[in-house]
């Protein structure tokens, strides 16, 4: 440990308190890497938070844009950046120079929530570089603690070494372009690939069996009206081609990783497969954060609240504690605060589990009168608590446990935009709609679901991609700049299978021109 | 102390500006530039480049809010932000919406445009007394006790004591624990200013037109505001004949007719001959309209009345002209073909809502 603290800025008194903090949530149960505390400025402060928390990335003007939009935010008294760390072994945690001594003590105890989170919850398990290419249990020799490869400080590092010597050699606005290029296709990921166990059937590889056309029943004497030769061996040959066209088709299965799709099959120059990685990694690192936003911020809320109230606060400090903690749950305009709804329903999770208000006898008990008071005490709370933090992401951590009860104490609605008031208006506060689109907006953590089907559709050399559409169309000009993206990357003609205005359309974007064409591809 | 984010960030600006790298600037969001929404609420601008990627349309996707209201009430801000949350990877607000004071505003506003400070013509001789409130006291009169603060000391004392219980919360503030707002008496000097706005108000001059002349005086006034305490506004309407109107009345009348642009500098000049010596007074009358005048005889009559009798007596004179479907827009033509040479002359061109920054740093940037 002391090698570690021996060089961060942390004057004594904080870091005495630290020990006393780390000491006390160990206690409680919390299970978190090494944590070091660095103490900024603001103009710091914004920079490594322009920075997505780390001290050196790639050369960027959007980590500049991010910069100044939070500098402004500063300089104007609109917001500041209370704390920030980062998923690594050891974590980091930066404070902000000037804060009061309670809330340092606020955003300690905060840290060690999330550090507890990124260890424990099982998404993270996708950020361990030691770890295989499919991750199903965790790494560790037995009898030893878990202790994985995390060092994201250093490898983002390298990152951004192997980017500037690319830049070094074709020069900045080159390089920032291919840059921006791959930004646009930085969505399409597929997080949960490195938990899927594939498994190949071989013999689905084997040469197929005669091909059976299936017919229509008839009597003998029918056969040849019901069921002609000539439309049995058409449907054959159709039935034949679709197998010829099955055994050919790049990639065999439709992936989600279309970035990993294009590193390993696109005509890139060496330069251009350097950055595509890079960007490819970083997104993979990031997404775990995006997949249980809610829930990490409310299990790091719900440990400072808890910690701090019942341990670390003494009587002078809990009113000042209260007024920022108020702060940060505030929920303003109408809006979802992610802080607020993850301790919330964290909360409610504990609660219904210390009472036993779950299972099949909750379920169906229909007595309002009997619910409201059903306690079994049995006291569960803490450990279901403990159980979801590690198994559940936002979606499955929504799904299951936000229930008709929580929604209406908590006020959730749905709004819409209305073109008749041109604003935003509250749509219904019907539980099942609430719930549905809320789940609807976390899935793939807001992003649209998109595939590539076919490396040679069409048998041109162009790439077609799906988009499996839930409802939501795509916004159109974005599109077809990712489209533009896409071709640069692909450098031949490229497609994608969307719906348009409750209609099938393939969109296509051929170096020249966009087009669209409506139906099926 | 340097940062290792500046080179990125001087990057950004040169994109934002324009400098490198054009091709990026079509995605920089337009926003409402700078805009007034509510009583005290203002967005500000943060450029900021979008990078495009496969992604929802906003208004079909709706989304999940918290709070009151029933179904069909709107809902405050943008969807698609969150409140309070950590530096995102790659999500960013477009625009920032926070309460401040128009004081503030106009320090924004002229750090935003890099306005330059402006001179006082005035002699500052005349000294007054203000009260500021800056500080905390323990003694005061009640009209003046902070609510919060002692509040805050009230509960600090009941936790610190014991005596306060978590079921039922209730706080009695006793003697000792009321905080008072207490003030300092400042001098300053008086330095008096006033705005003549002259608007033409003739048929041309629609609801668009006079929509832009409203935001571009709101700025103006705010900016002089801060730069003059009390400051003075009169405003005048004029079509063929001018006459001194309100505020309210300024910003409504639509008259039709014709277009003699003589008639509002004439009154002008009488308006500061009568009240404002302009030895005492930092003087800005700002004219706008959409360039349309009765004839050229007008035209040059409005100059001479300008060289006369307005332009001795001011420290800017502003012309913006509004661009309209009915308007030829010579005017400005003439006043820059006569008066072009004069530095007292300020003209600007207002082509549609856009354009409002960039007049109105034309007008402000010179700093007179």
């Amino acid at each position: 440990m002391s090698k570690i603290f021996s060089h961060t800025t942390l004057p004594r008194y904080l870091r005495q308190e630290q020990e006393k903090i780390e000491r006390i949530a160990a206690e409680q149960g919390l299970d978190f890497f090494p944590v070091v505390f660095e103490m900024l400025a603001y103009d710091q402060m914004n920079e490594i938070a322009a920075y997505g928390g780390f001290p050196v990335r790639y050369p960027h003007w959007r980590f500049g844009m991010e910069y100044e939009r939070l500098a402004k935010s500063y300089e104007y008294g609109l917001s500041k950046i209370y704390e920030m760390v980062i998923n690594n072994n050891p974590a980091f945690a930066y404070l902000l120079e000037g804060n009061s001594l309670t809330d340092q003590k606020l955003v300690m105890c905060h840290v060690l929530g999330h550090v507890d989170f990124f260890k424990n919850n099982f998404a993270f398990r996708a950020t361990d570089l030691d770890a295989p290419a499919t991750v199903v249990e965790a790494v560790r020799a037995p009898g030893q603690p878990y202790d994985p490869n995390r060092k994201w400080i250093d490898k983002m590092a390298n990152h951004g070494a192997a980017v500037r010597r690319v830049v070094d050699r074709f020069g900045t606005q080159r390089v920032e372009e291919f840059i921006e290029i791959c930004l646009s296709l930085e969505n399409l990921i597929d997080p949960y690939s490195r938990f899927v166990v594939r498994h190949r059937d071989e013999a689905v590889e084997e040469e197929p069996s005669e091909v059976d056309v299936p017919r229509l029943q008839a009597k003998d004497y029918m056969e040849e009206f019901i069921n002609p030769s000539e439309f049995l061996d058409e449907q054959r040959k159709r039935i034949e081609e679709r197998r010829q066209a099955q055994r050919t088709r790049h990639p065999a299965e439709p992936t989600r990783d279309v970035l990993g799709f294009l590193l390993d099959n696109a005509p890139l120059e060496r330069w251009e497969r350097v950055i595509l990685g890079v960007i490819r990694e970083e997104a993979y690192y990031y997404a775990p954060q995006a997949q249980t936003k809610i829930m990490n911020e409310g299990w790091a809320s719900y440990w400072h609240s808890r910690l701090m109230t019942e341990h670390v606060a003494d009587a002078s400090e809990i009113v000042d504690y209260a007024e920022n903690n108020a702060g940060v749950m505030a929920t303003s305009g109408g809006r979802l605060n992610p802080y607020k709804l993850g301790v919330e329903l964290f909360r409610s999770v504990e609660e219904r589990w210390n009472r036993g208000q779950f299972g099949r006898d909750w379920d169906e008990c229909d007595d309002l009168d009997e619910k409201r008071h059903w306690d079994l005490r049995l006291g569960l709370g803490r450990e279901k608590l403990f159980e979801v933090r590690q198994l559940y992401t936002d979606v499955t951590f929504i799904d299951e446990f936000l229930t008709e009860d929580f929604a209406r104490e908590q006020g959730l609605f749905t709004f819409a935009w209305s073109n008749r008031g041109e604003r935003w208006e509250i749509e219904s506060r019907e539980f099942r709609t609430v719930k549905e689109k809320l789940l609807a907006q976390l899935t793939n953590s807001g992003q649209p679901v998109i595939r590539v089907e076919d490396a040679n559709y069409a048998n041109r050399g162009e790439l077609l991609l799906r988009h499996d559409h839930g409802g939501v169309d795509l916004r159109d000009d974005y599109c077809k700049e990712a489209l533009r993206a896409l071709h640069r990357v692909w450098r031949r003609p490229v497609c994608l299978a969307t719906v348009v205005e409750k209609k099938l359309a393939v969109l296509r974007y051929d170096g020249a021109v966009q087009s669209v064409t409506q139906g099926a591809p | 102390m340097s940062l290792r984010v500046d080179q990125d960030h001087a990057r950004f600006r040169g994109i934002v500006r324009g400098k490198i790298r054009e091709n990026l600037r079509r995605y920089i969001s337009q926003g409402e530039m700078i805009g007034r929404k509510g009583k005290d609420l203002v967005s500000i601008p943060v450029p900021q480049i979008d990078i495009p990627r496969f992604t929802f349309g906003e208004r079909q996707r709706g989304g999940v809010g918290q709070g009151d209201g029933e179904p069909g009430d709107p809902v405050g801000g943008e969807p698609g932000e969150e409140g309070a949350g950590k530096a995102g990877e790659g999500e960013g607000q477009h625009v920032l919406e926070v309460d401040v004071t128009l004081d503030e505003l106009a320090d924004i506003l002229g750090e935003e445009l890099e306005l330059p400070n402006i001179e006082s013509r005035g002699k500052a001789k005349i000294i007054s007394a203000k009260d500021r409130y800056t500080g905390i006291r323990r003694v005061g009169p009640e009209s003046l006790r902070h609510f919060k603060r002692t509040y805050k000391e009230a509960l600090r004392r009941a936790i610190a004591s014991g005596s306060y219980d978590p079921g039922t919360p209730l706080v009695v503030p006793q003697r000792e624990d009321k905080r008072y707002r207490s003030w300092k008496v400042e001098e300053e000097p008086v330095v008096n200013a006033v705005i003549v706005y002259m608007m033409d108000v003739s048929g041309s001059m629609g609801d668009e037109q006079k929509e832009i002349v409203r935001m571009e005086s709101f700025w103006i006034d705010a900016w002089l505001r801060r730069q003059y305490q009390g400051l003075e506004s009169r405003y005048v309407i004029h079509d063929a004949v001018a006459r001194e109107v309100d505020r309210d009345t300024f910003f409504r009348t639509r008259e039709s007719g014709g277009t003699m642009i003589s008639s509002a500098y004439r009154l002008c000049a009488q308006i500061l001959d009568a009240d404002y010596p302009a030895e005492e007074w930092n003087v800005y009358p700002f004219h706008f309209s959409d360039g349309d005048n009765w004839s050229m005889d007008d035209t040059l009559q409005c100059i001479e009345l300008l060289r006369r009798s307005v332009l001795p007596r001011v420290n800017m004179f502003a012309y913006g002209q509004v661009e309209s479907p009915y308007g030829s827009g010579q005017f400005l033509k003439d006043l820059r073909e006569h008066l072009g040479g004069d530095e007292r002359v300020v003209t600007s061109e207002i082509r549609d809502r856009d354009a409002i920054v960039g007049s109105i740093k034309d007008f402000l940037g010179k700093g007179r």
